[in-house]
């Protein structure tokens, strides 16, 4: 019965129908890497859902600005082999490099395909894509800058998912928009039958049954309080992931940009220094001189983030607060400004109420991609140690994009690799499940109490008496996470802050919502994404706690340098007992031989 | 009250600016606006993100004279 009326809940005599519908494949996220699984299995002939909370091409992907990495070598000459050397370096050798060669390997035929599907490159005046020079792209293992970005002008990402989103409805992807989904379905082989979804439009909640299940719902940056990341940006595919037993792995690892605009987050563009902006400190001291004395303010994110940091951190931060820094531009030429950094001047006008024409623009460090995800191979299947090994597929299940950790990104991602990844692997999910499913040509039979866990969740929210306040809780724990799990973290902080985050998710089972209606309650979406931030944080400030060195973007004041002998390995946070375990980097690449971890510099 | 969440959902974007401006807008405007000016609001959250956000911030002319009254609310805040 494709239709089916299996479950009743509620509370004060209202009642809810469980309905329940079949497909070959359920993915949960329409941003790059979702849609481009979707359409290779679409075009396969499967018949594909797609999940979105919001319209496809308002996905989180239409932010990425800087392009696709890929070896064309259009501008200067270069190698898959040398970009899969910047990638590993980059992720300071906690990236998988059998991951990595893959990816970098298959990064030119992802971007010739995307030219195909009518993607607006840039061009040369040869006809072929245009390349642009990005930080961490090196020439012969280190070189010389390389010319590696292919970019549809400075906005990629809006190109990449419209492209996307028209392939796919001539495919026939099915879209489901504004619906949420809730929870893994699994059986007691732990085999994973589907999700529940919340309709948000009637306030449904439905059984979504696969043969499998695509997670790509991005990242979950709306953890910490400052953040580039959009509203959107829960982490909801972790959620459901940790909730079903899966474990999180390499959490503690999030990039942060050194100048988001204070308060709001909103991203300033290492363009603005590239022009000769710099920063100051209260003192009105260029601070980044006694960091960084020859690359100064150009330094690497990871390096600036962690001096303003360290500014604020010894008092010289501005402001009645002292909680920021100042980005000043305002010695350079007013028509450079103009002219060359017109979208930063609305930006800092818009949201931090100085025209930098005149004034310097308050900055801080703002939290911007997760590493971390769930864990899978780079055939996007999910593994998770159970049964006999510590990486077993979980059948049904797979992963791919922001949500996913590879791990090619490892300690630290390099900038136009994160749209190469969603591609790169959006296909591979793809075309394994392709391979997958002729092996599981049936569905499996959904138990009647499949849904118990989305349901109980969501009485619980109806019945809640004297609850907390979602939109407190929520501040709460993006204060939190900021002030004790940041750019720089301290041992005493992490300890105070893991019992702090425990408690406020703690709250997140207690939450009460006033609109118990079923129409377009977004109180309740709200609260039900609380709880998936809930267990982003706790999995991200747990994992950091454990992580007794540096290495890449997680900088502990206590252990400063990178101890490979004791800590290159992945971390796994498994929800249930908030248990930590660890797994080998993968340091054998496919083909080649691999590159040993040594200083990273630049 | 159910088309004031439709609305606020539908201000969720791919781009943490408009997340902000159109929160604040909802927030301070939405309940003074006329049945004219909904309508033009709502044609204005059809517009793909990069776009909308050039509206916003007069990188691209108004094209549409009927847009006018709801973008220049936009615009002051």
């Amino acid at each position: 019965m494709p239709y089916g009326l299996l479950k009743l809940y509620g509370s004060n005599g209202s009642s809810m129908a469980i309905i329940k519908r079949k497909f070959d494949v359920v993915i949960v996220g329409a941003g790059g890497a979702g849609m481009r699984a979707a359409l290779q299995l679409s075009e396969a002939g499967f018949k594909v859902a797609v999940l979105s909370k919001v319209f496809p091409t308002r996905s989180h992907t239409v932010a990425a600005q800087g392009g696709i990495a890929a070896s064309l070598g259009n501008v200067t000459e270069d190698s898959w082999h040398w970009h899969m050397y910047d990638t590993v370096k980059g992720s300071d050798y906690l990236g998988d490099q059998d991951a990595i060669e893959f990816m970098c390997r298959q990064a030119s035929e992802v971007v010739y395909e995307l030219e195909h599907f009518g993607m607006p490159f840039d061009r040369l005046e040869n006809g072929k894509i245009y390349q642009r020079p990005f930080g961490g792209q090196s020439q012969n293992f280190g070189g010389a800058q390389a010319t590696r970005s292919c970019a549809a002008a400075d906005r990629t990402g809006h190109a990449l998912l419209h492209t996307l989103y028209q392939r796919n409805v001539r495919a026939n992807t099915q879209f489901f928009v504004e619906w949420m989904g809730l929870d893994l379905i699994r059986d007691e082989q732990g085999d994973v039958l589907g999700v529940t979804a919340l309709e948000m439009e009637t306030g449904e909640v439905m059984a979504l049954q696969a043969r499998a299940v695509l997670l790509a719902t991005g990242g979950g940056g709306r953890i910490f309080q400052a953040s580039t990341n959009a509203f959107i940006n829960t982490g909801d595919g972790l959620g459901m992931a940790a909730r079903s037993g899966i474990p999180l792995e390499d959490m503690e690892f999030w990039q942060f940009h050194p100048t988001g605009v204070y308060g709001a987050g909103v991203l300033i563009s290492e363009a603005v220094r590239g022009e000769g902006g710099y920063l100051l400190n209260k003192d009105g001291e260029r601070f980044m001189e006694r960091y960084a004395p020859n690359a100064k303010d150009l330094a690497s994110r990871d390096v600036v983030s962690r001096a303003l940091t360290m500014e604020i951190k010894e008092g010289r931060g501005c402001g009645k607060n002292a909680d920021h820094l100042l980005l000043k531009l305002n010695h350079l030429d007013a028509d450079v400004i103009k002219m060359r950094l017109p979208g930063i001047r609305e930006i800092a006008i818009k949201f931090a109420q100085v025209d930098p024409i005149n004034e310097p623009i308050p900055v801080v460090p703002t939290a911007h991609y997760m590493m971390g995800g769930i864990p899978t191979n780079f055939y996007g299947q999910v593994v998770a140690p159970y049964k006999t090994g510590p990486e077993e597929v979980v059948q049904g299940l797979y992963a791919v994009g922001e949500c996913a950790c590879i791990s090619v990104h490892g300690a630290n991602r390099l900038g136009t690799n994160s749209l190469l990844d969603i591609l790169v692997f959006g296909r591979a999910a793809g075309r394994q499940i392709i391979e997958d499913l002729k092996k599981n040509s049936h569905h499996k039979k959904l138990h009647t109490d499949s849904m118990d866990m989305s349901l109980a969740r969501l009485v619980r929210l109806d019945s809640q008496k004297d609850g907390e306040s979602v939109a407190q809780v929520g501040e709460a724990l993006r204060k939190t996470m900021q002030e004790h799990c940041g750019v720089f973290r301290f041992a005493d902080m992490l300890k105070e802050g893991v019992t702090k985050i425990s408690e406020i998710a703690e709250q997140t089972n207690h939450t009460e919502i006033r609109d118990k209606s079923k129409v377009f309650n977004t109180a309740r979406v709200e609260a039900l994404e609380l709880t998936n931030l809930a267990e982003v944080a706790l999995a991200t400030i747990v994992s950091a706690e454990a992580r007794n060195e540096s290495r890449g973007a997680h900088a502990r004041d206590d252990f400063s340098i990178r101890d490979d002998n004791k800590w290159l390995k992945h971390t796994l946070y498994f929800r249930e007992g908030r248990r930590l375990d660890y797994k080998p980097v993968r340091l054998k690449p496919l083909t080649v031989e691999s590159f040993p971890p040594k200083a990273r510099t630049y | 009250m159910k088309e004031l969440d439709r609305v606020r959902w539908r201000c969720r974007r791919g781009m943490l600016e408009l997340d902000i401006v159109l929160q604040e807008f909802v927030d301070k405007h939405y309940m003074r606006l006329s049945e004219t000016e909904l309508q033009q609001f709502d044609t204005l959250l059809n517009f793909p993100d990069n776009d909308l956000w050039d509206m916003i911030t007069a990188k691209k002319e108004i094209e549409d004279i009927k847009l006018r009254s709801v973008l220049q609310l936009l615009r002051a805040d």
